[in-house]
Formats: C-alpha cells, sequence, structure tokens
C-alpha cells in the first residue's frame, strides 16, 4: 500500500461536509441532496470529456452520469467512515464519481455490436505505434516480431490481454468487465506482458537493451 | 519518433509503478497535492503513483477527471 501522509487538520470545508453527512433529519437530508447535486454535477462534466471515445451522446449519456452520481453517493455514505482527512473531503468524494463514469463507460464499450473480442487485427499494430503506410518492410517486421514474442513468450492469459489490448485496441475497462476482473489485475497481467515481450525483442535483436534506438 | 521507439516505450516497465488499485486508493490524495503543489511535487512524494500515471491510460483519465473536478470548483485556490 502507498504510504500516504496522515491527515492534519480538517480544511472548513471538509469539516462542515463531515458535519451535515453526520447529523439527523432535515440537515442530513439537505446536506445528501446537495452531495447529490455536486456528483452530478462532475458526472456530467466527466461524462461529456469521455463521450466523444466511447461513442456515447444524448440522454444515454446522461443516463449513465445520474447512475454514476447515483452509485457513487451510496459508496461515499457508506464508507465515511473511512475518510481520513489526507485530502480534501470533496477531492475524496468526487473521486468515486470519476471511477464510477470510467466503470460504466467500459459496460458501454459492449453494448456496440461491431466490437468483439480477439479480433486479431495484426495489421493494424503499426498503425498504432506510428510506422508510417508506406514502410511497409518496417511493418511487416514489427507484427512478425511481435507475434512471435507473443505467441513463444505470453501464457494464454498473457497472450489473450495483450492481443485484445494492444492489437485490437480495446479498452482496458472494457476488457476488464468483459474477462470479470479488475482494471488492476489486467494492467498487472499487460505489465507482465510488455516486460517478457521487450525481453524477447531485445535477446532476437529489433531493440537495444539500454537504448530506445533500434538496432 | 519511429515505430520501434514507440513500441519500445511502451515496453518499457518501471520497477517503482504500484499499480491500479494502490494508484486509485491515494489518487484523490495525488490530486489535492498535484492541484495545491504541482505535478513535480506531487511526483517526488508518491514516485510509485507518477510512475504508474505514466504508463496507464486508464488511471490516468482518472487522474485529469478528478484534477479537473476539483480544479473547476476552485477549492484549492
Amino acid at each position: 500500500m502507498v504510504p500516504v501522509d496522515p491527515g492534519t487538520a480538517l480544511d472548513a470545508e471538509s469539516a462542515q461536509w463531515l458535519r451535515v453527512l453526520g447529523a439527523d433529519g432535515a440537515e442530513y437530508d439537505e446536506g445528501l441532496a446537495r452531495l447529490h447535486r455536486e456528483l452530478l454535477r462532475i458526472a456530467r462534466n466527466e461524462a461529456n470529456r469521455r463521450a466523444a471515445r466511447h461513442r456515447i451522446a444524448g440522454p444515454e449519456l446522461d443516463d449513465l452520469a445520474h447512475q454514476a452520481a447515483a452509485d457513487a453517493l451510496l459508496a461515499i455514505t457508506r464508507k465515511l467512515g473511512q475518510f481520513r482527512g489526507e485530502s480534501r473531503f470533496t477531492t475524496w468524494a468526487y473521486a468515486f464519481v470519476v471511477f464510477e463514469v470510467s466503470a460504466k463507460l467500459g459496460r458501454h464499450f459492449w453494448r456496440d455490436p461491431g466490437v468483439r473480442l480477439d479480433a486479431q487485427e495484426w495489421d493494424r499494430l503499426p498503425d498504432r505505434f506510428g510506422v508510417e503506410p508506406d514502410r511497409e518492410a518496417d511493418r511487416r517486421a514489427m507484427v512478425d516480431a511481435v507475434r512471435e514474442a507473443v505467441d513463444s513468450q505470453l501464457t494464454d492469459r498473457q497472450r489473450q490481454v495483450f492481443v485484445a489490448l494492444v492489437v485490437d485496441g480495446v479498452p482496458l475497462d472494457a476488457l476488464a468487465v468483459r474477462m470479470d476482473t479488475s482494471r488492476g489485475a489486467i494492467y498487472k497481467v499487460l505489465f507482465d506482458a510488455r516486460r517478457k515481450i521487450r525481453a524477447a525483442l531485445v535477446a532476437n535483436g529489433h531493440l537495444d537493451d539500454d537504448s530506445v534506438e533500434p538496432r | 519518433m519511429t515505430g520501434w521507439q514507440a513500441i519500445d516505450r511502451f515496453l518499457r516497465t518501471d520497477p517503482r509503478d504500484v499499480g491500479c488499485d494502490e494508484a486509485m486508493a491515494v489518487l484523490h490524495v495525488y490530486v489535492d497535492l498535484v492541484a495545491g503543489e504541482g505535478t513535480d511535487v506531487a511526483g517526488r512524494r508518491y514516485p510509485g503513483v507518477a510512475a504508474h500515471l505514466a504508463a496507464c491510460g486508464p488511471c490516468t483519465e482518472d487522474f485529469h477527471g478528478l484534477l479537473e473536478a476539483v480544479t473547476r470548483t476552485g477549492q484549492t485556490e
């Protein structure tokens, strides 16, 4: 776990949030409603900021923002006791709604019937790394070298994750949904795959050990 | 940057990288630090988080979203 500085005295705004959310009756209800409005505002901004990349707009996007705000509010009220004042209360609370927007957009990805897992679009790999279309020899060499490393060095799960994320361009959060696991678990699989593929490319003379220049 | 340089940069891993779960667990602290004292200070205090954000697209997206949320609100002014 990353060590963090212990929280110092709460700022006035954070203290006010904690007081209201710890109150009873009308004060609590009003505080909760205010927090929900804040979360919905953040959710809408965040959903709009990411919308173009996820092909979602209009009422569907707004519905996603509403769901994210509602789920974040629920999580915040459940975990209020875990807030230790290491940040402002609002920063801590806003993180919940940002994460909810991420997760919901990841699930939305699979609603497009045109996308599929394991499309194996190897010919597009050079485009993803900026190799010019007219450099056919470089493109072919890259595909052959990386594909050989993937096939010979990776476990089945590492291969599946690497191909989906890097070759086919499936968003990591969407892949986590499809594989019924977490973002962190997928990232760790990809982390290990990157290390193994690079070692293979170095061993085969495609990359230098300590330089970014190809041999 | 050539394609080989680009793929080399992508494949390189940083041993300081703490991974998604640990980075996201302290993202609120990191973002407040960036908003208040700047990226360099935050990176020096949490090098494992900075290393992770340099390599993980989804977590970087969350970082930018949260940073924008707190700065738009003007809470760090």
